[in-house]
């Protein structure tokens, strides 16, 4: 998968903090002008918002028909927008919400055969870490594997590796890095203690270092002992 | 405000806390001025900071063409149906 967008999508901060400010209301005059103001806020963040639905949902569809609904959410409430500048904040929020609450009525229901509905605690040491193992005394004789690693990265295995998270854990690193929520957004917006964001996200950030060092492994992109040798 | 010293392990403890900007500014100038100095703990966090960069990338995808082309239909049937303010 690509990350160049094309020329008229330009590809924003990854990083943005929404905090809500307040001034003055908009006016639209014409419908039309109000159309348009619209669309051209919304392009630039497309790429974005289906990005963002797709590591939320982890499929196409479903990630679509969250965009869908939440950009429609934007246009028929854009009334209660207060400040034009919050506009990009304001419209993730409504896409996050709305992820969360299609989210929380599944897991209302019975899952068939998925254990991801039930809080995943069990067996998850949040000890591993993929720093250490690529600055293991003996792989230092090949310097520092880092540089290795991340060249090797590809988006598509970051994104495997997230998807193959479970739920909760999935969904709150994705809320956290990708979204820049706060962990008390996140505890708010998922209806869950505080404590229960901090300990999903180590295990979640344990569990794919752990996922990524595999696949780096595998694909034989850092030397480990038993290879003899033969990579760099 | 004096930083104060913190040793390799508390600053790998808050590490996360500290690029996930969860710390007050008294506790991230804390850990900024021990990273300045410390090559060990620098390492880490940039280690740990480039990862981070990595993820965020992944929220970026090219949107499919039938999801905008969804999107313009559904503004078009509310611009249809007529616009109240
Ligand atoms: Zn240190």
């Amino acid at each position: 998968m690509s990350l160049a967008g094309s020329l008229d999508h330009p590809r924003p901060q990854p990083h943005v903090h929404y905090r809500d400010a307040t001034g003055a209301n908009m006016r639209f005059d014409e419908a039309a002008s109000r159309r348009e103001w619209f669309e051209q806020r919304l392009a630039p963040l497309m790429d974005r918002l289906y990005g963002t639905a797709l590591r939320l949902t982890r499929n196409p569809a479903d990630a679509e028909d969250i965009v869908a609904e939440a950009v429609t959410k934007a246009w028929t409430q854009l009334d209660r927008l207060r400040d034009a500048q919050c506009f990009e904040g304001w419209l993730f929020h409504i896409l996050t919400n709305t992820f969360v609450s299609e989210w929380r009525r599944r897991r209302c229901r019975p899952q068939p055969g998925g254990d991801d509905a039930t809080e995943p605690s069990e067996l998850d040491s949040a000890s591993f870490t993929l720093f250490q193992q690529l600055h293991q005394p003996f792989l230092l004789w090949w310097g520092s594997l880092e540089d290795q690693f991340f060249n090797g990265l590809l988006q598509e295995d970051l994104e495997r590796a997230l998807d193959a998270l479970p739920d909760a854990y999935r969904v709150t690193i994705v809320l956290v890095e990708v979204q820049g929520y706060t962990y008390e957004e996140v505890a708010r917006l998922l209806g869950v203690p505080l404590g229960t964001v901090r300990s999903r996200l180590n295990r979640a950030r344990c569990r794919l270092q752990k996922a990524l060092w595999e696949h780096a492994r595998e694909a034989g992109m850092v030397y480990h002992e038993g290879d003899g040798g033969t990579q760099r | 405000m004096s930083p104060r010293a913190l040793s390799c392990e508390e600053v790998i403890e808050r590490l996360f806390d500290y690029l996930d900007r969860e710390l007050d500014p008294q506790q991230a100038a804390d850990i900024e001025w021990h990273l300045q100095r410390c090559h060990d703990c620098f390492t880490r966090a940039e280690f740990e900071r480039r990862l981070r960069d990595r993820v965020a990338a992944t929220g970026t995808v090219k949107a499919p063409p039938r999801l905008q082309q969804r999107i313009r239909t559904l503004l078009d049937r509310f611009d249809e149906s007529g616009t109240r303010q």
